[in-house]
């Protein structure tokens, strides 16, 4: 435990997939879950929205003495009302979720606070080990169980996977004696999301998956394989600037730039 | 004569101890919570409550029933005449003979209790209770000795200073344990607080025949939420605890214990005493808690139970199943306390073990403990063409579905009942998505929170709309609505299917042929049998069947638990046997092929069983498959329709 650190963990108010209803988000809450570990009680957590919101409730449960809130009306940017709160406090890390449950749910959140404040993005990460002399040593999730160790100076802006541990189960005592503490807070109108036409989703066809495995351990090598990239190529000793040149190449036939 | 001055002297001093112990025990009790109770009428209540209700249960054991009667009454009798006969010095030849005989009588029921003592079982506590029946002879033998002068058969001062001198003894010894110990904490507590805990019952329903399970709702607005301390429980739960006589009724039966899961119910509310007046677990001298060691339990009024005093995982192994509550002679009510402190691990804690934040957090979310969509609710019924309330608005019962819509072998169970109520022509309807989880395994998991929301919300839907009755298969949404929703504004009658169709039964509104096949044994639902009193309905339905029930050892109101109450299936504490073993074994013993049941849950938890074993089946099922469908009811609908036209 880090006490003297200050981390902040973002906290959107969830949806659940089967009865669409409020709740506490998976992957907020293991940001949030993460800080406890990281920094006990003192972390700060943290919504952009209504104080009034029930769900957040189900976050203070977790056992945290209060919560704080940048009252914000329902069509106003959160990234904004965060970022400018972030670079006014500087903590030295940020917890998000890596896309919240409701809303736009683009998963821009993270990238917009590390542009604003200038700091780095670490993504999906699934734990946070060790923090020394101003550096972290972090566990990023990779697919199929893999992870990958990554060092970071502080401060910095981290996604939460779904891979980082479980958060623990709320108490409906300690939930309900917490303090939203209500911040008034500038807010700005999301024209870009306000352009938008919500719909349900529609079940799109699966494509059926050919199974060739004809034996048991073909189908465990075919289910455990890693996945093979196969236009990829690995450019370690080239100089700077043709490496350079093949990403342009690459985004250009992508048609990422144009 | 020694005797003469200092039998009054040692009478004085011991009733002055005792009552200075008596205020110093009160004192203990009163530091719990306030919990209204009329003294007057409870007192006035208590010796009909001891000589009935009491008596009741102990009579379960003739030995021991007359034994207590003998061993209590004699005591209680030859108290009273003590006093008169060398205290007051009456002198009367007839209450000095009526000492003699009461002391008589309590020395003809010590001999019993002390033979009981020879080879005790292992459900009885040992140590202090060892010496009771000792203490018991020489109280008796020595007053006996002691007024045969006042009686007029010995002279006064025979036998000299030496037998004086053993008297004396004797005196000081009987008196010390029978009036003394009883308020500073000896084995004859029980009867100075079991006298007041019967006065002061936080259930007085349980009198006089009647009944009380459900468990008393939560204020979610007090500052901490379940009980932390022994002194978060009312002053009349820490008096129930007090009155504790060690005799292990609870422990015998309890399917956890059997198990050899961390729990012994005896254990447990001696723990609370502990925790009441201090101290640690190294006197206890009964059982442990299967798998833990004695010595290492310590408590305080004011020190948090489950740190240091009861370990979680033993109020997390109870199945709530009430057997212990069902068979204790004093009628202390061990799951009202499990429940109690469970609150405080979920609500305050966050603690539930096993599966049970996630159960609780689909509660919350979907209405239903396994996370479903709440708007598949009615899936099941899909070609069953059931009546909705919300389109009916009306209808003569209502059937309550509960979770088991959602699993594919209550399905079965649900689908078999439908078929026999269509049959029968009842007009019923269901509450299809309007309708939620009954809030049983929420609560039974300590989070009334969560219960509340939903009883509120199942009361608020079922109040719009108008029926008789409620019938529902699932025993613990019976329970729960018929006992628990009065709390928060539902007052309804309910019926278990059981009693429902055997209603039918017998007002010839179905047709039933015989069941074939072998021997057949019924398991009792904890939920049906020990918290509703229903053990006949069934029983009656399967001797309409044709069937003659073999029963289980452990039948009715002393029926075994399945393993699949009180949430336990989802904490999952691990023990050294599964209780649904034991009861498939219990089964087994009565060769029977079949286990009929009444219980989704039990159902489950039976049929989890590795086979081979005897096929588990719903009485609905057995019932719906002998039913004789006539072409007679379609014919009679038609021609009422016919009368509706015209």
């Amino acid at each position: 435990m880090q006490p003297e650190l200050n981390i902040v963990a973002l906290v959107s108010v969830g949806q659940h997939p089967k009865s669409g209803r409020a709740r506490r988000a998976e992957q907020d809450a293991r940001a949030v879950e993460l800080g406890l570990r990281l920094s006990g009680e003192k972390v700060q957590v943290l919504h952009a929205g209504d104080v009034a919101e029930e769900s957040l409730r189900s976050y203070a449960g977790m056992g945290l003495k209060q919560l704080r809130v940048l009252q914000q009306s329902a069509g106003a940017d959160a990234s904004l009302a965060l970022g400018d709160y972030l670079s006014e406090h500087q903590p030295d890390i940020v917890l998000t979720g890596v896309r919240a449950e409701s809303g736009e749910s683009s998963g821009m959140t993270p990238y917009l606070l590390a542009e604003k404040l200038g700091w780095p993005l670490v993504t999906r990460i699934a734990d946070i080990a060790k923090i020394e002399n101003g550096e972290a040593e972090i566990l990023q999730a990779l697919p199929r169980g893999q992870r990958r160790a990554i060092k970071v100076r502080l401060p910095f802006v981290a996604s939460v996977d779904n891979a980082a541990e479980a958060p623990r189960q709320s108490a409906y005592g300690p939930g309900r004696r917490a303090q939203l503490e209500p911040l008034p807070w500038v807010e700005a109108a999301d024209e870009v999301r306000a352009s938008f036409d919500e719909a349900p989703a529609r079940k799109r066809p699966k494509r059926l998956k050919m199974v060739k495995a004809k034996t048991a351990a073909e189908r465990f090598k075919a289910a455990t394989a890693k996945s093979q990239g196969g236009g990829g190529r690995i450019m370690k000793d080239e100089p700077p600037r043709e490496q350079a040149q093949a990403i342009f190449d690459l985004l250009l036939e992508e048609g990422v730039l144009r | 004569m020694i005797l003469d001055w200092l039998l009054p002297v040692l009478l004085l001093s011991v009733l002055a101890l005792a009552l200075a112990g008596a205020v110093r025990r009160v004192s203990l009790w009163r530091a719990g919570q306030p919990s209204p109770v009329n003294i007057i009428s409870g007192l006035m209540a208590m010796p009909r409550r001891y000589l009935v209700d009491l008596h009741h249960v102990v009579e379960r054991d003739k030995y021991m029933s007359n034994t207590h009667v003998a061993t209590a009454g004699g005591f209680v009798l030859s108290l009273v005449l003590i006093l008169l006969v060398h205290l007051f010095g009456i002198e009367s030849k007839l209450l000095a003979w009526a000492l003699l005989a009461s002391s008589v009588l309590m020395f003809v029921g010590a001999t019993f209790v002390y033979k009981r003592r020879k080879n005790p079982p292992s459900r009885l506590s040992k140590g202090p209770w060892m010496r009771l029946p000792k203490s018991l002879l020489v109280f008796s033998a020595t007053f006996f000795i002691i007024t045969l002068p006042a009686a007029g058969i010995l002279p006064e001062g025979f036998g000299g200073w030496v037998l004086a001198l053993i008297l004396a003894a004797g005196v000081v010894w009987g008196l010390g344990e029978m009036v003394f110990g009883m308020t500073w904490g000896g084995p004859m507590k029980h009867a100075f607080a079991g006298a007041l805990h019967l006065a002061f019952h936080r259930r007085p329903e349980r009198f006089g025949g009647g009944r009380s399970t459900g468990l008393k709702p939560v204020d979610l607005d007090a500052p901490v939420l379940g009980v932390q301390k022994p002194t978060d429980f009312k002053w009349n739960q820490l008096l129930g605890f007090d009155a504790c006589v060690q005799c292990g009724k609870c422990e015998a039966m309890c399917p956890a214990f059997a198990a050899g899961q961390p729990l012994n119910p005896k254990k447990l509310i001696q723990d609370m005493v502990i925790g009441l007046a201090g101290g640690t677990d190294a006197k206890f001298a009964g059982s442990p808690y299967p798998g833990i060691e004695l010595g290492n339990a310590k408590g305080g009024p004011d020190s948090t139970i489950t740190e240091g005093l009861v370990n979680p995982d033993t109020l997390w192994s109870c199945t709530t199943c009430r057997a212990c509550v069902e068979e204790c002679p004093m009628m202390i009510e061990h799951v009202d306390a499990i429940v109690d402190m469970r609150r405080f691990l979920t609500l305050e804690k966050g603690n539930t073990p096993g599966k049970g934040a996630e159960v609780l957090d689909n509660l919350i979310a979907t209405d239903n403990p396994n996370g479903f969509e709440p708007g598949s609710r009615m899936n099941w019924a899909a070609d069953q063409n059931l009546k909705v309330m919300s389109e009916v608005k009306e209808a003569d019962v209502l059937f309550w579905v509960s979770d088991g819509a959602f699993d594919m072998r209550s399905q079965r169970i649900l689908r078999a009942f439908v078929k026999l109520l269509k049959a029968a022509n009842v007009d019923f309807a269901v509450l299809g998505d309007e309708e939620r989880d009954s809030g049983d395994v929420a609560r039974r998991l300590g989070d009334d929170a969560t219960f509340q929301s939903l009883a509120k919300r199942n009361v608020a839907v079922m109040n719009q709309y108008r029926f008789k009755r409620i019938v529902t298969t699932d025993p613990h949404a019976f329970h729960v609505l018929k006992n628990e929703y009065g709390d928060f504004g539902g007052h309804y009658e309910v019926l278990h299917h059981t009693t429902f169709i055997n209603e039918l039964v017998k007002e010839g509104r179905i047709q039933l042929g015989a069941h074939k096949g072998g021997t057949v044994t019924y398991h009792d639902p904890c939920y049906l049998g020990r918290y509703n009193g229903e053990y006949e309905s069934p029983r009656e339905l399967l001797a309409a069947l044709g069937i003659q029930v073999a029963e289980m050892e452990r039948s009715g109101f002393r029926s075994r638990c399945c393993g699949g109450g009180g949430g336990a299936p989802i904490t999952d504490i691990p023990g050294e046997r599964r209780i649904a073993d034991m009861r498939m074994e219990d089964a087994n013993a009565t060769g029977a092929e079949l286990v009929a049941v009444g219980c989704q849950q039990c159902t489950a938890m039976l049929e989890g069983v590795v086979e081979p074993r005897p096929e588990v089946k719903d009485i609905a099922e057995l019932v719906a498959d002998v039913l004789v469908e006539s072409a007679e009811p379609a014919s009679r609908k038609r021609d009422e329709l016919a009368v509706e036209v015209a």
